[in-house]
């Protein structure tokens, strides 16, 4: 079946935030995932449909399940470890995890069909299987069903998928980016479940008439013809395309010089973040986003720009403190780096 | 314009033009929230409605209670067995496919099957990944949700209505206004044909989102649809643009019912906003009251850390255990957790059984109990049964069990009084939210009623968000009398409410005990006082579990009494100053 083509990531109007953490997040896929929460209608799904279809493939075995990387012998799956496996580009997997799945469908389990038809006990594998090396999206994350919520704790830390369950045995990578998103009025995300998430946003519908205008016109032009519409988009998902490719070559010689890496220590303390998830994640956010505007050193412009998505959601908070995080990270850059 | 009658403009035309547009372009519009009573009205709409789709227009029902495996679609297990090979079944979405969806009661409807109909809204397909199934199947349906809220809090959930073109309320007209039905044949084919050449100019698109910044309706949502409505009347007129007619139809269709403020002078676009009625796609940020109650801010402060010290940290988790000592029947109230743990949550083993009721049958435990039998069972049945692989038979389903805690909704009853004097409040304030913080935790729903002056009042119904809770706490204003029977009343209304849903709902009240306003509002302490403690025994008679926090200076007998009336627990909040208070919370951080 042929689906239409998804809303152009380019012509999204507005929403440069949420648009250039998922382009970090896609650069960089350590930076660890990106959760999206806000108003109904701001565009969250469409977003991160379109990020699917800018993505550029990637190589990977032939017939593996996983689809491994052939260049990564460490990361191979236990099939592709012997022998030499041919590989081919593929588009890289984004992964819906819809609501309503049930657990062996996600972490994968014994293969109906082969069991019934000739009795033979093999895996099939699931959605996170699907999702490695690519992105897993859950839109309503805080509606996902506790028990899957647990499963997913477990393997977006380990980067392996355990199955113990009907006589199998079986453990496979599991690398993927978490991409969720949610609308806090219909409850809040589990604490540990946030926590997962590298980056954080808060999107909100625009207030201005004439992006709003912009965003109701361009909707309307895609929904009238989707193809017309991406084909008068191509040129700039190709250089959006381009500044993401580039970005990810330019990544390993990107420098961190120590005063970045001072200055993204002290912006935690000064905040209480717990741990060092806030720091690695904020430095390897700036990383990407020096890589994304092709500057050779993480600087303070980088820093400042990626400490909201990066620390909002980490710090200690009261939790009925609803409006403080955003405003303490701002505050808190404002002191370090003066206004 | 008048609302009643059936002329044109009138309330009862203006919900038969949302259906036909609707038949019209279903996909686009998404569809219409109904709100009425079961009856005549309602069936003469749904008839009207139905009367314009064509025969083989697939219109399927959905009920309340609908398990994913019927909605989304899973495995045919019937035919599976015959089979011997897994075989797919269709769901209600991917069978309404072309056609429509009707959603009874979809005031009650819960926020997981509404996000499983808005994913396949969305996306024009259901994606199954259920029961060793991943397919994808073509969803693109209409929505007709049939709304039988009677307060004005029981609507369907938010994410539904803002998907949904067209809010039209029928609660107001009576069977006289209907009228004669007047039948146009209108060609809806023809219509759809002209439809896609149907084009929309800036200025009119300009023009629909202004008035909805006007109108305060936030989600951009509301703009697309009224677009597509527009554009939707051009085709029914035989027109190739949608022009300012249209526009102003669509406003007054999509826009009016959810208009969260008026508009200073009255816009063109806008001839018919008589229900600005509160809604809950109010903005984030406009909340005048907040301002208010700025002065005592330092103080809340204060004594939220001081509550803190004074509250057991476990005390919900208390409540939840609490046992039938006090000798009252509980049945009730769990009944509805079973019955959901028998679908959701952790899996917990399998039982024997028959996958009926919502439970879900495990493929693999019952092909391993079936296995052992197989050899025998050939051997009794003879050759001709030799084509099915696998002999399966009733006796060896098995079921997985599912172990879930059961939802909790706690209820906060706040005595906003005078008499508990202003300092008492914000005590009582911080004690609320030091539990939300711990409901929070436990991920319990809350809902908040305040009680003073006049009557008691439901602040917030039951819901997760923190946010909303926070907000309508802080703006909560007190003095007033003391009327304790009422808010005990609406706590018992709502608790009822909860269970019916089949959540379980535990009643903490904040008070001092010293009711002066009986039921009904009028003032008097000896009325209110029995009034109150009449109310209390029906919150014990309801076998609701209920905690009465003591927020008068001393520990009081009559709130005790109360207490003992509600079959409650008693708890004084005493007062603590500072020092003890940063004593006890290093203790109470450092364990």
């Amino acid at each position: 079946m042929t689906r239409a083509a998804p809303f152009p990531f380019s012509a999204i109007v507005g929403q440069d935030e949420m648009k250039l953490a998922l382009l970090i997040a896609a650069v960089d896929q350590s930076v660890g995932g990106v959760l999206v929460f806000g108003d109904r209608g701001t565009g969250k799904s469409t977003a991160v449909r379109a990020l699917a279809a800018l993505l550029p493939p990637m190589r990977a075995v032939v017939g593996c399940p996983y689809g491994c990387d052939p260049e990564r012998t460490a990361g191979l799956c236990d099939a592709c470890r012997d022998g030499k496996p041919r590989s081919a580009m593929v588009p890289v997997p984004v992964i819906d995890l819809p609501l309503g799945a049930t657990e062996d469908r996600v972490v994968g389990a014994l293969d109906l069909e082969r069991a019934l038809t000739q009795g033979v006990k093999a895996f099939e594998p699931g959605l996170l299987a699907r999702a490695h090396r690519g992105f897993l999206y859950i839109d309503e994350a805080n509606l996902l069903e506790d028990h899957l919520v647990d499963l997913l704790l477990d393997v977006a830390a380990s980067g392996e998928n355990v199955v113990e369950r009907e006589g199998l045995s079986v453990r496979h990578p599991a690398r993927f980016v978490l991409i969720g998103s949610g609308n806090p009025e219909e409850g809040e995300l589990r604490p540990q479940l946030l926590d997962r998430f590298g980056l954080s946003l808060e999107v909100k519908t625009p207030d201005d008439l004439k992006l709003r205008v912009e965003v109701v016109r361009r909707r309307d032009a895609y929904e009238r013809d989707p193809a017309a519409f991406c084909s008068k988009w191509k040129n700039e998902e190709a250089k959006v395309r381009r500044r993401l490719v580039a970005a990810r070559e330019r990544l390993a010689a990107i420098e961190v010089p120590d005063s970045a890496l001072e200055r993204a220590a002290e912006l935690c303390i000064r905040l209480g973040t717990d741990g060092l998830r806030g720091e690695l994640t904020l430095m390897r956010a700036a990383r990407a986003l020096a890589a994304l505007d092709g500057d050779a050193a993480v600087g303070d412009a980088h820093l400042k720009r990626v400490a909201p998505p990066a620390l909002r959601h980490r710090l200690r908070r009261n939790p009925l403190d609803d409006a403080g995080s955003t405003m303490r990270v701002e505050r808190a850059i404002a002191d370090l780096f003066g206004a | 314009m008048n609302a009643r009658g059936n002329g044109e403009g009138s309330v009862w035309a203006d919900a038969v033009l949302a259906g036909l547009l609707v038949s019209i372009d279903p996909a686009g519009l998404g569809g219409v929230a109904l709100r009425a009573r079961v009856g005549p009205v309602r069936e003469r709409w749904l008839a009207t409605w139905r009367a314009r789709l064509a025969r083989d227009v697939p219109v399927r029902p959905v009920p309340l209670h609908v398990p994913d495996g019927r909605l989304l679609g899973g495995l045919d297990l019937t035919t599976t067995l015959r089979a011997g090979r897994p075989v797919a079944e269709r769901g209600i979405l991917s069978e309404a496919n072309g056609g429509y969806i009707v959603l009874a009661m979809a005031e009650r409807l819960t926020g997981a099957v509404v996000a499983r109909v808005t994913a396949a809204l969305d996306c024009g397909e259901v994606v199954i990944q259920r029961d060793g199934l991943a397919l994808r199947l073509p969803a693109a349906f209409g929505v007709i949700a049939l709304d039988e809220g009677a307060e004005p809090d029981e609507r369907p959930p938010g994410g539904l209505l803002d998907r949904l073109a067209f809010h039209v309320d029928l609660e107001g007209v009576s069977v006289g206004d209907l009228g004669a039905t007047n039948e146009d044949p209108i060609e809806i084919t023809m219509v759809r044909a002209r439809l896609k050449d149907v084009r929309i100019d800036d200025n009119v698109l300009e023009a629909l989102t202004a008035t909805a910044m006007t109108l305060g309706i936030a989600s951009l949502r509301a703009v697309s649809l009224a677009a597509r409505a527009a554009t939707a009347l051009a085709a029914l007129n035989g027109r190739a643009r949608a022009d300012e007619h249209d526009a102003a139809t669509a406003a007054r269709l999509v826009f009016a019912a959810r208009a969260t403020r008026l508009p200073a002078p009255p816009l063109e676009d806008e001839p018919n906003d008589e229900h600005p009625e509160e809604s809950e796609f109010d903005s984030a940020g406009d909340d005048p009251e907040d301002e208010s109650r700025d002065t005592d801010r330092p103080l809340e402060d204060i004594v939220l850390a001081a509550a803190q010290a004074a509250i057991p940290v476990a005390l919900l988790a208390q409540l939840g255990r609490r046992d039938g000592a006090t000798g009252q029947s509980r049945a009730g109230g769990r009944a509805g957790a079973m019955q959901k743990a028998r679908r959701r949550g952790r899996p917990a083993g399998t039982l024997r059984g028959e996958p009926r009721g919502g439970a879900r049958l495990d493929l693999v435990e019952t092909l391993r109990s079936a296995a052992p039998w197989q050899g025998l069972r050939r051997r009794e049945a003879g050759r001709e049964t030799v084509f099915a692989r696998i002999d399966v038979r009733p006796e060896d389903f098995r079921v997985t069990r599912f172990k879930q805690r059961a939802q909790t909704t706690t209820i906060f009853v706040v005595d906003a009084s005078g008499s508990s004097a202003l300092n008492r409040l914000a005590e009582a304030k911080g004690a609320v939210e030091l539990l939300l913080a711990e409901c929070y935790v436990r991920r319990d729903q809350v809902a908040l009623i305040a009680f003073r002056g006049p009557g008691a009042e439901l602040l917030l119904p039951p819901t997760r968000s923190l946010v909303r809770a926070k907000r309508s706490l802080a703006a909560l204003p007190g003095g007033g009398g003391t009327p304790l029977a009422a808010g005990i009343d609406a706590a018992v209304a709502l608790a009822d409410l909860v269970r019916r849903r089949g959540d379980t709902p535990t009643v903490l009240v904040f008070t001092d005990g010293r009711a002066n306003v009986a039921r009904g509002g009028k003032p008097g302490r000896a009325d209110a006082e029995s009034d109150a403690l009449g109310a209390a025994r029906q919150l014990r008679l309801a076998g609701l579990s209920a905690v009465l926090l003591d927020t008068s200076p001393r520990p009081h007998p009559e709130a005790e009494r109360l207490a003992r009336e509600m079959g409650a627990r008693y708890m004084p909040l005493p007062r603590a100053d500072a020092a003890t208070l940063s004593v006890a919370i290093r203790t109470s951080v450092g364990e």
